[in-house]
């Protein structure tokens, strides 16, 4: 008999990132009792990782900035695909998030009269980033993390247990959600130490698990993103939208080989960096889309007045959105005009003298000293596209973050329809606190009318199963058939897609499928990864099929999809969101039409700008 | 420009271990950690190992190599001679969980015991007034990545286990003289808490932390002597006392 330890909560949240650590501290909040779980230990999580910042229109560098400008700009970097409820939430709420962090004991950087300074960004009109140096993430995690051992404490005066309400679960992983009568009921998962199982019963989860690029070869992601959020998702019946849409961050590393991939903050543009290619030529200028031709600079004088006097210059094309740049990286490096190690050079050294750059960008100078031998104040860095940010994910409502399931939350990366067919950068840690907090209040909320809930000890019998299955299979290992599954997604499934190689993706995939059933672990329970990635990798490979299929549908070009036989943006696609699901084991896909813009939100463009994207009949809801 | 090098791996758990050796394949360029990863993908597959980010910023991937406390992802294997055998430890201070990962719970008791920043009274979220030169000091120590090899080198809990209880560790001293020095911690008694609670009295200044911190925050210098001096003020000049909380900025 397996032993199996169990627990009730009012709330049980999977993830330790920013937007599981804000669900938590509402959910407590609330009154509710409430458990966190994560794979890493505390304070680990993948936020800890961000570096440039956390966007909030709260106007401290440039007044003019306001909820309604940061909707614009998140609409378009998202190419008008975004859920337009959900980028409406975010622009407003966002700088109450922010200002609550210092509540929490967070220090921003400063403007000279002591506000909270905001650095500029791709795709944002004003500075809008609060950051701290170019260690953001870690800010914020530690802010939360601190809160959570304030509240802790406050338990402990009460109560006499730091645990009474508030728990935090290191190092256990959940494998599966568990249903009773349709509606959440539980989660069941392992302790990475002992081996153990866990069952939580409880009728509200939220989801804050992250995203999915462990299954790229090239990723600026960490082993935790296996997608495990959305594959539970899907078991329990729940939809993603968006799949298709995954976001190449320009600037990787791309020498030494062993960091390939790891993440040069955009910061490093926003504060001056360009980029040139093998012949020394600044080539942005010549990869400026028409969409945005009209903000950007033509020449590099304008350009590089506009970091001086940002109100009579337009920007430089280095702070176009993301999508835009990794392609235009991508397109030099195919035309021969890359370096050895295949990437293009990004140079801060010519632009700010050596010490304002350890200064600002002090963790990237640290970077590339320690992992490359390179001095950013004195050489320029190698960089190209990385596999960063997946943009699909749970399909929830915006208000609350349900999902189809009743008790199913999610936030942050996990979760679908914020950011369009792209996100901006810094418009990730304000969405994990703006939905954080929203998922806590709502799955609170659930839990009064709903619970305690319990879960039938058949369920419980197949997770246990399940989860002991790589012990008794006789397959592969589970590294070879990952790093398989990377090349597959990496190759056929990347930043230039055409139909051919997604078909034969989705063979690929399913091929892997059927050795993934039959994956080994060896040796024990006891903190064994690779018994861990033996279970992970159902999920990565579920994640991979919606990603393929979903961008095999969609005929355009969009964003963090880029199709090479269907290279235009089709108004009539932006319509249109893939859903994925699941039937038995089998990925379910259906077009499902985009909520309209309401007139209100849709008047705040020019009609000749929503021209570019929607049809004219979208348009006649237009007031002007 | 492979070339095969000489590895010795502890692997056990509480129960007991040994090192094991292992000559495993090095390429250009590539830091201890991939060397751990490239055994689990091998010879290992079970092989413990804690790391997330890779790139120094979340402080998983603590151990010992050649027995100083490191990184592993920021170990650079060009750091050592193409004929040195490198040996992988796991941290000492800390009890075995399984090969090299360790149970560091005690850190986060710790940190659970001191005290939380404490907001200032009547204002509200979105006043928050603070100089850039005001909250520079309070940001070094925030750049902690909880990476516990400070926690791990002092000897005042390295071969000491019975100091633990009432020794809280530079990691946390930082933490408390991060508080004192926030321009708008409401708390006005972080310094006799260290003192009093955390153990600050145990420190005798070796700076042993400060060496190994892979963040270079100057533990010694810019946390604990400071604090440990304004103790000794305070407690006999209540004036000072009173003036350092007077005279911080608020605005
Ligand atoms: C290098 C880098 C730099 C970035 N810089 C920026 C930036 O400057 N600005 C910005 O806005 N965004 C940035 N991003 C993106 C942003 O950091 C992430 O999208 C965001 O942090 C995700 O937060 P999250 O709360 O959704 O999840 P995460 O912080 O990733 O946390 C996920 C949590 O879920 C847990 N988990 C996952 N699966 C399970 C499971 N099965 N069981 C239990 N727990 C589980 C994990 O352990 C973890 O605790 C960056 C990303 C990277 C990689
Ligand atoms: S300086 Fe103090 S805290 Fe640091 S290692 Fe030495 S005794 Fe320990
Ligand atoms: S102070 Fe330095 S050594 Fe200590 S935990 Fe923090 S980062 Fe690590
Ligand atoms: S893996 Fe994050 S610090 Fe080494």
């Amino acid at each position: 008999m397996t032993e199996l330890q169990r627990f009730q909560y009012d709330v049980v949240v999977i993830g330790a990132g920013g937007a599981g650590l804000r669900a938590a501290i509402e959910a407590r909040m609330a009154g509710k009792k409430t458990a966190i779980i994560s794979k890493s230990l505390f304070g680990k999580a993948h936020t800890v990782m961000a570096e440039g910042g956390a966007a909030a229109a709260m106007g401290n560098v440039n007044s003019n900035d306001n909820w309604q400008v940061h909707f614009r700009d998140t609409m378009r970097g998202g190419k008008f695909l975004n859920h337009f409820r959900m980028a409406e939430l975010h622009a407003k709420e966002a700088p109450e998030r922010i200002w609550e962090l210092e509540t929490y004991g967070a220090l921003f950087d400063r403007t000279a009269d002591g506000k909270i300074s905001q650095r500029n960004f791709g795709g944002h009109e004003y500075p809008r980033l609060a950051h701290v140096g170019d260690r953001t993430g870690l800010e914020l995690i530690r802010t939360l993390q601190q809160k959570i051992v304030s509240l802790q404490q406050e338990d402990f005066a009460a109560t006499g247990d730091y645990e009474a309400n508030l728990r935090v679960f290191h190092e256990t992983t959940i494998t599966e959600l568990l249903l009773t009568d349709g509606k959440i009921a539980g989660a069941f998962g392992y302790v990475r130490e002992s081996g153990e199982f866990l069952l939580f019963e409880t009728p509200a989860v939220v989801l804050a698990t992250g995203g999915i690029g462990k299954s790229y070869k090239v990723t600026s992601n960490s082993w935790e993103y296996t997608g495990d959020g959305h594959a539970l998702a899907l078991r329990a019946g729940a939809t993603l939208v968006n799949m298709e849409f995954l976001q190449f961050h320009p600037t990787g590393m791309v020498w030494p080989p062993s960091v390939k991939g790891i993440l040069v903050t955009e910061s490093v543009r926003g504060d001056g960096g360009i980029l040139k290619n093998s012949e020394g030529k600044r080539f942005m200028f010549d990869y400026v889309p028409d969409v945005f031709r009209e903000k950007y600079a033509e020449t590099p004088e304008e350009a590089d007045r506009w970091y001086k006097d940002a109100d009579n210059n337009r920007r430089p094309p280095e702070l176009l959105p993301r999508d835009e740049v990794a392609r235009a990286i991508n397109s030099e490096v195919k035309a021969g005009r890359g370096t050895k190690a295949g990437g293009v050079y990004l140079d801060i050294a010519s632009r700010l003298p050596a010490e304002e750059i350890r200064k600002r960008l002090p963790s990237m100078y640290h970077q590339f000293k320690e992992l490359a031998d390179v001095d950013i104040t004195a050489e320029p860095m190698e960089v190209g596209p990385t596999c960063h940010y997946v943009m699909g994910g749970v399909e929830v409502d915006p208000d609350s973050t349900q999902s189809r399931v009743p008790g199913l939350f999610a936030a942050g990366e996990v979760s679908g329809g914020m950011h369009g067919s792209n996100r901006l950068g810094g418009n990730s840690l304000s969405d994990l606190l703006v939905f954080g907090k929203r998922a806590g209040e709502h799955a609170a909320a659930y839990a009064d009318s709903n619970g305690p809930s319990t879960v039938a000890q058949s369920d419980v019998d197949a997770a246990i199963a399940g989860a002991l299955a790589p012990f008794t299979n006789d397959g592969e290992n589970p590294y070879a058939l990952q790093h398989e599954l990377q090349l597959v997604m990496n190759d056929l499934v990347g930043i230039i897609r055409t139909e051919a190689e997604l078909a034969e993706a989705i063979t690929r995939l399913a091929a892997i499928r059927e050795r993934v059933s039959r994956v080994q672990a060896t040796g024990g329970r006891r903190y064994n990864p690779g018994w861990h990635l033996a279970l992970d990798l159902r999920n990565m490979l579920v994640v991979s099929e919606c990603t393929a299929m979903a961008a095999l549908e969609r005929k355009e070009s969009r964003g963090g999809h880029t199709r090479e036989d269907h290279p235009e943006m089709a108004a009539e696609w932006r319509k249109v969101n893939l859903i994925c699901g699941l039937d038995g084991e089998k990925v379910t896909l259906n077009p499902q039409p985009l909520p309209p813009l309401p007139p209100e939100l849709l008047n705040l463009f020019e009609k000749s700008e929503l021209k570019k994207y929607m049809t004219a009949q979208e348009l006649e809801g237009h007031g002007g | 420009m492979a070339s095969k090098r000489q590895f010795r791996v502890w692997r056990g758990d509480e129960n007991g271990g040994d090192l094991q050796d292992f000559a495993v394949e090095v390429n250009e360029g590539e830091v201890v950690l991939d060397i751990v990863h490239r055994l689990q993908a091998t010879e290992t597959p079970d092989l413990a190992v804690r790391w997330n980010c890779k790139a120094g910023k979340c402080g998983s991937c603590s151990m010992e190599i050649n027995g100083m406390p490191k990184l592993a992802c920021m170990t650079r294997m060009s750091s050592f001679a193409e004929d040195e055998t490198i040996t992988i430890t796991p941290l000492r201070t800390f009890p075995v969980m399984r090969d090299l990962v360790t149970d560091v719970s005690f850190n986060y008791e710790k940190a659970r015991e001191t005290p939380s920043f404490a907001p200032p009274a009547g204002v509200a979220p979105g006043d928050y007034r603070m100089q850039q030169v005001d909250v520079e000091r309070s940001q070094e120590f925030r750049k902690c990545i909880e990476c516990f090899l400070c926690q791990n080198t002092c000897h005042v809990v390295r071969d000491h286990e019975e100091n633990k209880e009432a020794f809280s560790g530079p990691r946390f001293f930082i933490r408390a003289a991060e508080l004192d020095m926030h321009p708008l911690d409401a708390k006005t008694d972080r310094k006799e808490y260290a003192q009093a609670e955390q153990g600050l009295g145990f420190c005798n200044i070796t700076k042993c932390c400060t060496e190994v911190c892979p963040e270079h925050i100057k533990i010694t210098d810019n946390a604990i002597i400071p604090m440990k001096e304004r103790v000794v003020d305070r407690r006999y000049d209540p004036i000072v006392w009173l003036g350092s909380k007077i005279f911080r900025r608020t605005s």
